[in-house]
């Protein structure tokens, strides 16, 4: 079954509401990311690949940047005081080649709706984040990352060639091959090279669209990354979510779960009648009414927490789940983000360096001490980077925390938590950053002086331009 | 540019020589605050030392706020030099005697020139700029004094109520656009403005309203009073009928 391509916004908590960026086209709006902290104002302007060129030529002084489905936690996708431009997904001219297992699409199409039309066709996309509302675009853009990243790497990895429009809107076809600069300069480059029109990638083929899932309960963090390490050389996807509320023995308790895409032969008769049988779908959303302090406090998520790590089993194996529930469990709730409140959430990813697993624990056991309310916390096995200069992954561990913005004390803990991750050699993910300094981005990406001379290259004038390269000093601001 | 707790990168004070705009400025400041502008009148005075910190810069520029003509291109000299603007303090002001101001009615026209004409000049052309920027945050100094006419500073407190006012709907014009504005009544602050007057009730210090403003600030309140008790006392003096009201001993 194939979801409409352009679903109406709603909203109400029983009615099932589509998320679409829900932002009229074609005036100053106020802009923000999912996190919803900060917002600031630009000229939002849907386009084509047809009328992108238009509206290239038509960016005022303080420039664009392209925007997807505003899933970055922060303000990447934000340009204050200049334009916005908005990819319109044409799901039309999706185009699978069946020879090479890749798909070509505009980079307005969004993983969910790509997963309509490939998994009935016994495919899925090489990576996939928590949520399968990111456009292609964003996904080359912030070279996102998934529970394989040990097996299979990041988006950036994929892709076999992507058209870019460059600030003078020129496009050009670029690959690991061709203009190899500016192609990994562009994979994790934020935007800020220019405008992806289109990509080609490489496709997993599936046999089933079920996950053959095991979960594991955990007691302690160190027990959690010596399982990790070991399943990690045979499991594809794994990840594991950390209670970062537990102390003492308790210390970073948590639920281990791998999987595998499952075969066809693992499918019990109910499953076998339609083996690719797949729909993306969500329950209920949170009403956009929230009391203003959110309803994020550590008594709700100590309740939470509790139960969560209860009802996980010791060990279960075999069990198998939808694409949706095992990948996408979030994405059931509709504009969860709400429940932060008013002064919305940040998420703080950072990636630390195998060798450096006691820095990892001590920022576990600051956080832990921190007595902030943690809702989500989920810590991943990173395998190798790639070339790509601002790409985030590099051989490691991640742990991504989402924390209400507004929380006394909470700026001088991420100061604190900076220091150690960048001291142990270990960087900050740009597409959830929304705290941090140019320094600490200095810091964590060693090439970022590489970046910026192709960056120069392509776009002298500095037309690709958004709060986050402002914000870090990445592009200059001109008023 | 601010960042998800709302802490600034660029901070401009309006009044750089004001103590409750000074220890706002303070307060502002974080790892992440990279340049701070001290607009002043006597630039002499402004002590920019007292905010040295590595990696921070902290500049002074003489600024003039009587000379109304002047201001939107200040604002936009500043911008084009420093670029954006995250956070303005409007501080500046005058409290004058209201002796002097019976006996000499230009030096309180001068004052409400000040207080008033000139914060309304300054805010806007500090709008005008975050408007165009598309995001930012106007702290305005107002005062108790501006909720009620007193015999002994009614001057200092109706140049001050036609600035909240003037606050108030700025804040509303601005909703939507990425700019928030809050507005700031301390009470009676002990401060170089009062020094030798007569302390009133719930008296507080330039720290003290310069946390409970970052904080409310922080949260995006467009009211912050300080101390936050004075809410409340005031919902019910705003009701006492005038004989009363001129008896109580309100400093």
């Amino acid at each position: 079954m194939a979801m409409p391509s352009h679903p109406h916004y709603g909203v109400g908590i029983l009615q099932p509401v589509a998320p679409v960026d829900p932002v009229p086209s074609g005036r100053r709006t106020l802009l923000a990311g999912w996190g919803r902290a900060t917002p600031s104002s630009a000229d939002l302007v849907d386009v084509t690949p047809d009328t992108l060129a238009a509206a290239v030529k038509d960016l005022p002084r303080r420039g664009g940047i392209a925007r997807g489905l505003g899933r970055s936690y922060g303000d990447p996708a934000q340009n204050s005081g200049g334009h916005v431009l908005r990819l319109v997904p044409e799901n039309e001219r999706i185009v699978i080649d069946d020879r090479t297992c890749t798909v070509t699409t505009g980079a307005g199409v969004s993983i969910d709706d790509l997963l309509a039309i490939i998994v009935p066709r016994g495919y899925f996309v090489p990576v996939t984040p928590g949520t399968r509302f990111v456009t292609i675009g964003g996904a080359i853009a912030s070279d996102i990352h998934g529970k394989n990243h040990h097996a299979d790497g990041s988006f950036g990895d994929h892709v076999s060639s992507l058209r870019l429009m460059l600030a003078d809107t020129t496009v050009v076809d670029i690959a690991p091959d061709r203009d190899p600069e500016l192609f990994w300069a562009t994979i994790g480059g934020m935007g800020l090279t220019g405008v992806i029109v289109d990509a080609t990638f490489r496709l997993i083929p599936i046999e089933t669209s079920r996950m053959s899932v095991e979960t594991r309960r955990i007691g302690h963090l160190d027990e959690i990354m010596a399982r990790m390490s070991e399943s990690d050389a045979t499991v594809r996807y794994s990840v594991a979510w950390i209670d970062l509320l537990a102390t003492g023995r308790h210390l970073g308790r948590g639920v281990l779960t791998n999987a595998e895409h499952a075969t066809a032969d693992q499918l019990g008769p109910r499953e076998a009648v339609d083996q690719l049988a797949y729909a993306g779908k969500q329950l209920v959303a949170v009403p956009p009414v929230v009391p203003a302090p959110g309803l994020i406090n550590r008594l709700s998520v100590g309740a939470f927490n509790e139960v969560w790590y209860r009802k996980a089993p010791v060990v279960r194996e075999g069990e198998l789940q939808s694409i949706p529930t095992y990948f996408h469990p979030l994405d059931l709730v509709g504009a969860w983000n709400r429940v932060y409140g008013r002064n919305g959430l940040l998420q703080y990813q950072f990636v630390v360096p195998f060798g450096a697993e006691g820095v990892l624990r001590t920022v576990i056991e600051r956080i832990s001490a921190s007595a902030l309310p943690i809702f989500l916390t989920v810590l991943k096995r990173f395998g190798a980077g790639n070339p790509g200069h601002l790409s985030f992954p590099l051989g490691g561990w991640t742990l991504a925390i989402d924390v209400a913005a507004n929380r006394a004390g909470l700026s001088e803990l991420l100061r604190h938590l900076d220091a150690l991750v960048l001291d142990a050699g270990g960087r900050h993910y740009l597409a959830k950053d929304f705290q941090t300094s140019p320094a600490a981005i200095r810091r964590g990406y060693p090439r970022l002086d590489e970046w910026l001379a192709i960056r120069g290259r392509v776009d002298p004038a500095g037309v690709w331009s958004s709060d986050l390269s402002r914000r870090l000093g990445l592009t200059p601001t001109t008023n | 540019m601010q960042n998800a707790l709302n802490e600034p990168q660029t901070i401009v004070l309006l009044g750089g020589t004001s103590e409750i705009g000074r220890a706002i400025v303070d307060e502002l400041i974080s790892s992440t605050t990279q340049t701070v502008i001290l607009a002043c009148h006597h630039p002499d005075g402004a002590q920019p030392e007292r905010f040295a910190r590595e990696g921070l810069d902290v500049v002074v520029e003489y600024f003039d706020a009587a000379d109304t003509e002047s201001h939107d291109g200040f604002v936009r000299d500043l911008a084009k030099a420093h670029g954006d603007i995250d956070v303005a303090v409007v501080a500046f002001g005058v409290l004058g005697s209201q002796a002097e101001f019976d006996a000499d009615p230009h030096a309180a026209a001068q004052a409400v020139h000040i207080n008033y004409t000139g914060a309304v000049s300054a805010s806007l052309a500090i709008a005008g700029q975050m408007r165009r920027q598309g995001h930012g945050q106007i702290a305005v100094l107002s005062s108790v004094a501006g909720e009620r006419g007193r015999a002994s500073n009614f001057v200092y407190g109706s140049s001050k109520a036609g600035l909240d006012t003037f606050a108030q709907g700025l804040g509303d014009a601005l909703a939507d656009s990425g700019v928030r504005v809050t507005v700031i009544r301390p009470g009676f602050v002990h401060s170089r403005m009062t020094q030798g007057l007569k302390s009133a009730p719930f008296a507080t210090t330039p720290r003290v309203v310069a946390e409970l403003a970052v904080a409310g600030m922080r949260k995006g309140r467009h009211t912050v009073w300080t101390p936050g008790i004075l809410r409340y006392v005031f919902m019910v003096l705003r009701h006492v009928p005038r004989p009363v009201f001129r008896r109580l001993p309100l400093g």
